[in-house]
């Protein structure tokens, strides 16, 4: 037997690239089915209150139209645990956005205006929306996002940072952010007696299935969840969203199939997104730069839904030596939207705060802030005393940094001018955890040579569809074109949810199993697959269920050129650099694009994104691709992506570690620290918008 | 019902005629009359591009900011028309190439919009990065004046710089 080389390391070309191009790749807003009808949102125009009274004879006069549900006449759904679909279940209304009617009619057009012409009274009560960070009623949770504990202390923390000879306290915010994938949130459901199929605009349709079965009472085995193409999440569809219940339910209530994309301007209030932070980080560090006192204390919101909370100090417990720490999170229960994960939740604001308070500490030593993060090095995770499986944080600086050109520029800041303009350059570390998540998958060989592999992965634009084939055709140990990797669909093996940069590991670690398995019974058949085929199953409960007694992180180094406008006080940025340190890379091309999306979107939200919760009305001001702004292509300059490839034994059997998330994270950092180079001064709460130049300079 | 016209136009050289709702946009009739579903609807309001198909050759516009009743006679190309039979459209080729694209949302319309673009600038507009002595002619598609052009398009993906270097490609 010949041996192949390996495809997994290849740039292989996104195997659904074709129709991507062409148009023919169908989304969940794209599916056309007979006698298809169209549904439209009326949302809360009170942030606190109950419904009293919903007016619709207005909105029936149009016999277009087919019905509008409430709270008061929709089927009753059932509780499947989940706040954020149980819709049109109460006339509670939590806060400002959220959805308390739905017109359905047969057309587009006549859904929407019947849900213009519902007129909905409310028994307002007053409503409590501002966070600040000595407001009354903040509480510790008992753990916040992914598991980690509220609060760690290690050591003394005041007395060492009392004995510090230079110290930085400062306090950086993030406002909300919104994920806006480019795809609205979107279903289109269909019932067939108790069978319900639903194509769904989702980041894992294993739990949408079953929340939806759980929510009509109906057998797992007659939901039917079609998710082939999704039009990006970054987490906002992360778990099933209001729009899959409320098409599934009026589908119920009118008898024909509905499709609801939900409006844009609709989505900030209930999709989930990014909470708000105002983190305080104090480092305490002796003249050569060794921190010896680290506190990183987060203050976030929830909602009265449901508690989430953006572990923003999780971070530091990790990052950095520090002898002497404290790590707290306290979290405010208001009147707004829910938040959610959005592209890496708690490290991304974490490490904006993490990483500008380490340029303040190498400006206050003297420092040089690569030379002060390489003195910083832990030899074990700090907060927990566990090796780390690999961490090459220090190579990503150095390669960075030669790359870059970083020790050929002036240190000191506000030197760079180019006529009217600053130029300055900073640099930043990333990071962002290891996860994998138990799966399952399901191997087949055909007689006639070929493959088939079964995994209910979700490609939200990662290229998990072309990674699996991969990953497959290298342990089956044959050409790609022989293999064909089936995804997207509720019943295929379950799989876990295309979230917390997990789904190469976590769908390609029971893929790797069955096709291992196959290989060898093929081998045991002579090479011959019989009439019939050979079939298996894997899944990974056993070996990705359990803990780890390492420590496993991507990390990486940024760095970014901006120039700052002294007239106009607009910061461009020139370039952006990215070396990475995340094991193997499996698919260089769609890895590449991975980074870069990444780093693109922190970009955006140092520099263009930001919203604002209105006190008076308790919602967001921003919320339209107008006012919240996604940063366009005039906005991003070249970005140049290397990664330093690792070979950690403890990770999975394709040795890889998540690539999707860790992007974002320090990107923000980096540019807030050139901003300070560029001006010489540190903008610490974002977006860096020319207002706060302006005024500063 | 009242409020209905009846509009005729080619949808990717097709002749597509019907009574229509005056109130629907060229975007809904697209993608839910003609079952034209490349276009796509990532806002509704003129603010992202999904939507992005060519009029009467190549002039790009927004599907979702027309109402489908004033385009009678019009021809409209959507990303579905762009391919000669198997062989892709240039643009086309260059985005898988460059891997111009993630998820693929905002693709039909970078793609309409990338192929205007480079027409606008081979047939000499100036755009808002052009130098001002820039003599008449085609404009060089430099990667500001593709960042500049393309603009209107969103992704949220992040794809800009492989969307830049298919452009570039092509436009060269
Ligand atoms: S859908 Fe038309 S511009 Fe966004
Ligand atoms: S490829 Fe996903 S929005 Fe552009």
């Amino acid at each position: 037997m010949t041996t192949l080389p390996r495809v997994t390391g290849e740039a292989v070309a996104r195997i659904e690239a074709r129709d991507k191009v062409t148009g023919a790749a169908s989304y969940a807003a794209d599916h056309p089915l007979d006698g298809l009808t169209h549904a439209w949102p009326v949302t809360a125009t009170v942030a606190r209150g109950d419904i009293t009274a919903v007016d619709d004879s207005e909105a029936l006069r149009d016999p277009a139209v087919l019905a509008v549900l409430t709270h008061a006449n929709a089927p009753r759904l059932a509780d499947a645990g989940d706040p954020m679909v149980a819709v049109l279940r109460s006339p509670h209304v939590a806060h400002h956005g959220q959805i308390v009617a739905l017109a359905v009619a047969e057309t587009l057009e006549a859904a929407r205006a019947a849900a213009g012409a519902v007129r909905v009274t409310y028994d307002e009560q007053p409503h409590d929306v501002v966070l600040t960070a000595d407001r009354p009623g903040l509480y510790t949770p008992d753990e916040v996002n992914a598991g980690h504990p509220a609060d760690r202390r290690r050591g003394d923390f005041d007395a060492a940072y009392a004995a510090s000879e230079i110290t930085v306290d400062a306090v950086y915010e993030v406002t909300p952010l919104h994920n806006h994938p480019m795809e609205p949130h979107a279903a289109t459901a269909v019932w067939d007696g108790d069978a319900l199929t639903v194509f769904d605009s989702n980041q894992g349709s294993t739990v949408v299935r079953s929340t939806l079965a759980a929510l009509f009472e109906v057998d797992e085995a007659d939901v039917r969840v079609v998710s082939e193409h999704v039009g990006g999440g970054f987490g906002s569809k992360g778990t099933p969203r209001p729009h899959v219940a409320l098409a599934a339910l009026a589908a119920k209530a009118v008898g024909r199939p509905v499709r609801l994309a939900l409006p844009r301007n609709r989505i900030a209030a209930v999709t989930g997104h990014r909470a708000p932070t105002i983190q305080r980080v104090r480092l305490g560090a002796d003249a050569d730069g060794h921190i010896d006192a680290l506190a990183h204390e987060t203050v976030t919101q929830t909602s009265t839904l449901t508690e989430f909370v953006e572990q923003a100090s999780v971070s530091s417990r990790m990052m950095y030596a520090s002898p002497h720490s404290l790590t707290t999170h306290r979290v405010a229960r208001l009147d707004v939207p829910s938040p959610s994960w959005m592209r890496a939740p708690g490290e991304c604001p974490g490490m904006f705060a993490l990483e500008s308070a380490m340029d303040e500490l190498a400006s206050a030593c003297g420092l040089d802030p690569v030379e002060l993060r390489i003195r910083n090095e832990p030899p074990v995770e700090p907060d927990s005393g566990r090796p780390f499986s690999s961490r090459h944080l220090v190579d990503c600086l150095r390669e960075g940094a030669r790359r870059f050109g970083w020790h050929d520029r002036d240190p000191r800041p506000a030197v760079g001018r180019d006529g009217p303009l600053l130029i300055g350059s900073g640099v930043a570390a990333s990071t962002y955890p290891v996860w994998v998540f138990p799966s399952h998958a399901e191997a087949y060989a055909g007689s006639d040579g070929r493959y088939e592999v079964r995994v209910n992965a979700t490609d939200i634009g990662t290229g998990a569809r072309t990674v699996l084939t991969q990953i497959a055709a290298d342990a089956l140990g044959v050409p790609l074109d022989l293999v064909r990797v089936s995804i997207g669909r509720g019943d295929l093996p379950a799989g876990s949810v295309a979230g917390g940069s997990s789904g190469t590991a976590s769908w390609g670690w029971p893929v790797h199993k069955a096709c291992t398995d196959l290989r060898q019974r093929v081998s045991d058949a002579g090479g011959h697959v019989p009439d019939g085929g050979l079939f298996v199953r894997a899944d990974t409960e056993q070996e990705a269920g359990g803990g780890t007694e390492y420590s496993r992180h991507a990390f990486g180094a940024q760095f970014a050129e901006v120039q700052v406008d002294t007239v106009t006080g607009e910061v461009r940025v020139r370039r952006m650099l990215g070396v990475f340190a995340a094991g193997h890379i499996l698919n260089p091309r769609t890895a590449r694009s991975q980074f870069i999306g990444g780093m693109t979107m922190g970009l955006g939200m140092a520099l263009t994104e930001g919203s604002f919760l209105d006190p008076e009305f308790g919602d967001f001001t921003e919320r339209d691709l107008a006012s919240y702004h996604v940063a366009a292509c005039a906005d991003v300059p070249e970005i140049d992506v290397h990664w330093i490839d690792e070979d950690d034994p403890h990770l999975n059997p394709m040795g890889s570690k998540g690539i999707g998330e860790i992007g974002i994270v320090g990107a923000a950092a980096a540019l807030a620290n050139a901003v300070h180079h560029a001006t010489g001064m540190r903008v610490r709460r974002l977006p860096i918008h020319p207002d706060t130049i302006l005024l500063g300079l | 019902m009242d409020g209905t016209s009846e509009v005729g136009l080619r949808i990717n050289g097709k002749p597509f005629s019907r009574v229509i709702d005056n109130r629907t946009t060229l975007l809904d009739l697209l993608r839910e009359q003609a079952g034209v579903t490349g276009p796509k609807k990532g806002c509704d309001h003129g603010q992202c591009g999904a939507c992005t198909v060519l009029l009467d050759g190549d002039r790009r516009v927004n599907a979702c900011l027309l109402l489908a009743v004033s385009l009678d006679g019009a021809d409209v190309t959507t990303v579905e028309g762009l391919a000669d039979g198997d062989r892709l459209h240039p643009v086309q080729q260059a985005f898988v190439d460059h891997d111009g694209f993630q998820c693929g949302f905002c693709t039909p319309g970078q793609i309409c919009s990338a192929v205007a673009a480079i027409a606008e600038a081979r047939a000499g507009w100036p755009s808002v990065v052009t130098p001002p002595d820039t003599p008449p002619g085609p404009v060089e598609p430099t990667a500001a004046e593709i960042r500049e052009r393309m603009s209107g398009n969103l992704c949220r993906c992040g794809a800009y710089v492989n969307i830049v270097a298919a452009v570039r490609e092509v436009a060269r």
